[in-house]
């Protein structure tokens, strides 16, 4: 019989290894499911690990769907270490979208003289979007105690309907054929791009910038410990003074911020445009960025590189062998999944008891 | 009034979604399990209970499909977080997150499949009541069924022994534990019979509610049923009372745009959600009669020895 046994203190091997341990569980189950569909598992793992980092174009398109993975992640990771439950990133994401997006239409010959730097104030909306949108999920916990997982999720609903009433409606490009999309963005509101012909953008820049202030907020200021320490243990964080309140919205306008800064280079960048097609479930992903990456910014880093291999193999597995691309979301979930069971490990020691009537040991 | 009589039968349609699936979180939470997966293990019970009507065409064997599907669903996830000690949020948000991806992946064969002609069912003589008749007596059974359901839950709950000892598990388990009850397998017994309950109503909805398949068709609809058992304050009746209300809202929806009311009907679809966060607000303001009626180790595991 198997029989689990409390460790005497968390292991640290476990805690790298597990994220290992769940990949490799998610690939074994892989193979067994392309072999089900009849499909050449070496060229399935093929679409997912090779094909992605090929080339430079690929690995330009990687970045393209790391960067909003990892800047979403790492708020969230501040959230979830905070005992903060945010998981309403997509609509947050998409308010920062929204917001980046009514700057840039503003963009004319008014604001030549800006040239570039209205890059700044698109990206600046977004966060402030974000902010704004996670900030009312703060204000409902804060104020009036609701439930912030029901309600930050609930707002992702609200937001993929403002979104909508606004391509179709009011924000519509008059010249677009009646396609539901606002006008293509000026040249000078586009996010820049880090060399001419690639599609990978300075968000790449912002992305691993980013990853070094966020470990120095967690690890080194003040402010970071008592965040983390209100979620370990919420009643230390009380005896020691640190207000839950602020924890709260620390949390949540810094996660809403980087939500809405991903929207933003989103709208601005590879987009160009908005459309019903701006949520891509990035923020959805981004949980489980935060967790493979164990809610550490460096971790981060390798956890959203290999989401974003799994966004790419899924639309390579599609349009070269066929597959669905919803095969993506199944390994995303299955990681998660199996990362939460593997994790176990950390804080249990796993036994073999003989079935064998066992001696009670005093 | 004709039309109002078509909104209220609508509204017990819709409610009936909603019913299943918050009565069978509301035995999770009472065993003190909180399972955030409810909208994907839906997903994947829509999907199971499409394709068994599909292949059948018979109602309750699809509604049996979707019962399985949902159990087992519930049932990956109480081995995490009831044998493996993994945190209740996260392991919910990764059985949505996974349900949403393989409900996608299993259901692509079926975006264009139809079910055939629908059964019309009348309950004699009271369906040709004027007005009562289309409002109340028209229905597919399983709405009556989930009325007897949620009072089968009620009697179980407050007047039986097995279910004095679920609540006693959910809220104080090492008390259940000491008085030698099997605690773990109590609570994987309640995950599991939640889990089947969100599976019939995820198969309702796919197989009378639309009735077809599409991607992501439950629609936050398990989000808003896990909003239910605390707009209840986890007590059974206020669970249809609710569902019907949120079944209503968001009816009112489609009434309105029928009506030609000038709102945009991005506006009118939000409601729902909207509601949901509006109830929430208004329910959880009194934190301290929140507490009084919670269980007691909602959320928090149970591992004995550690």
């Amino acid at each position: 019989m198997i029989k689990l046994e409390a460790r005497p203190q968390p292991s640290k091997l476990m805690s790298i290894a597990s994220p290992l341990l769940a990949l490799a569980v998610t690939v074994v189950i892989g193979v067994l499911l392309f072999m089900m569909l009849g499909k050449d598992p070496v060229r399935g793992l093929q679409m997912f690990f090779v094909e992605p980092v090929k080339n430079l174009y690929q690995i330009s398109e990687l970045s393209i769907k790391a960067t909003p993975l990892i800047l979403i992640a790492l708020g969230l990771a501040v959230c979830y270490r905070s005992n903060v439950w945010n998981i309403g990133a997509e609509g947050q994401f998409v308010v920062g979208a929204l917001a980046a997006g009514w700057v840039a239409m503003q963009a004319g010959p008014d604001t030549a003289w800006m040239g570039k730097g209205i890059v700044v104030l698109v990206l600046l909306a977004g966060v402030l979007g974000g902010m704004f949108w996670a900030g009312i999920v703060a204000l409902l916990r804060d104020r009036f105690n609701a439930n912030e997982i029901l309600v930050s999720l609930m707002l992702v609903y609200v937001a993929e309907m403002v979104l909508s009433y606004l391509v179709y409606g009011p924000w519509k490009d008059p010249q677009g054929y009646n396609f539901p999309q606002t006008i293509t963005f000026l040249a000078d509101t586009r996010i820049p791009r880090l060399v001419p012909n690639l599609r990978a953008h300075i968000g790449v820049i912002i992305a691993v910038v980013a990853v070094g202030l966020f470990w120095l907020f967690l690890f080194r200021t003040y402010r970071g410990f008592a965040l983390q320490v209100g979620g370990l243990a919420p009643a230390a964080a009380r005896y020691a003074g640190f207000s839950s309140r602020s924890a709260l919205w620390t949390a949540l306008l810094i996660s809403g911020g980087m939500a809405g800064l991903a929207g933003g280079l989103e709208a601005a960048g590879p987009l160009g445009q908005l459309s019903p097609y701006v949520p891509a479930g990035y923020g959805f992903a981004a949980i489980i960025v935060a967790y493979v990456g164990r809610l550490h910014p460096v971790g981060i880093i390798f956890s959203g590189l290999l989401m974003s291999m799994f966004y790419i193999g899924g639309e390579l597995a599609q349009s070269r062998m066929g597959l669905p691309k919803s095969l993506t979301g199944v390994f995303q979930g299955l990681l998660l999944f199996t990362l939460l069971a593997a994790d176990t490990l950390i804080h249990y020691r796993v036994r073999w008891q003989r079935a064998a009537p066992a001696v009670k040991a005093a | 009034m004709d039309s109002f009589a078509l909104l209220l039968a609508a509204t017990f349609n819709a409610g009936t979604v909603l019913a299943l699936a918050g009565i069978g979180l509301l035995i999770n939470e009472r065993a003190g399990i909180i399972n955030l997966g409810a909208e994907g293990m839906m997903l994947v019970a829509a999907i199971a209970g499409f394709a068994t009507a599909v292949g059948t065409g018979n109602d309750w064997l699809a509604f049996g499909a979707g019962a399985v599907a949902g159990a087992l669903m519930a049932a990956a996830f109480g081995l995490l977080v009831i044998w493996l000690n993994t945190n209740q949020v996260a392991s919910g948000l990764a059985l949505s997150l996974f349900g949403a991806g393989f409900s996608a992946f299993v259901g692509i064969g079926f975006v264009q499949a139809k079910i055939g002609e629908r059964t019309q069912y009348a309950v004699p003589v009271l369906a040709d009541i004027p007005f009562i008749g289309p409002a109340f007596f028209r229905q597919h059974p399983m709405v009556y069924i989930t009325v007897l359901l949620v009072a089968g839950v009620a009697w179980f709950l407050y007047r039986s022994r097995a279910g004095l000892v679920l609540r006693a598990v959910g809220e104080s388990p090492e008390s259940a534990h000491a008085l030698g009850y099997p605690v773990r397998r109590i609570r994987m017994a309640a995950v599991m019979l939640g889990g089947a309950m969100c599976g019939v109503a995820g198969a309702y909805l796919s197989v009378v509610y639309t009735p077809l398949w599409v991607e992501g068709m439950v629609a936050g609809k398990g989000w808003i049923a896990l909003a239910l058992t605390t707009f209840a304050t986890w007590r059974p009746a206020r669970i249809l009372l609710g569902a019907y209300l949120f079944g209503g809202v968001t009816m009112l929806q489609f009434h309105l745009q029928g009506q030609g009311v000038e709102i945009p009907s991005q506006f009118l679809s939000m409601l729902p959600y909207v509601a949901t966060i509006v109830v929430l607000v208004l329910i959880s303001r009194n934190a301290a009669w929140i507490k009084a009626n919670m269980p007691a180790s909602l959320g928090k595991p149970f591992f004995p020895g550690s």
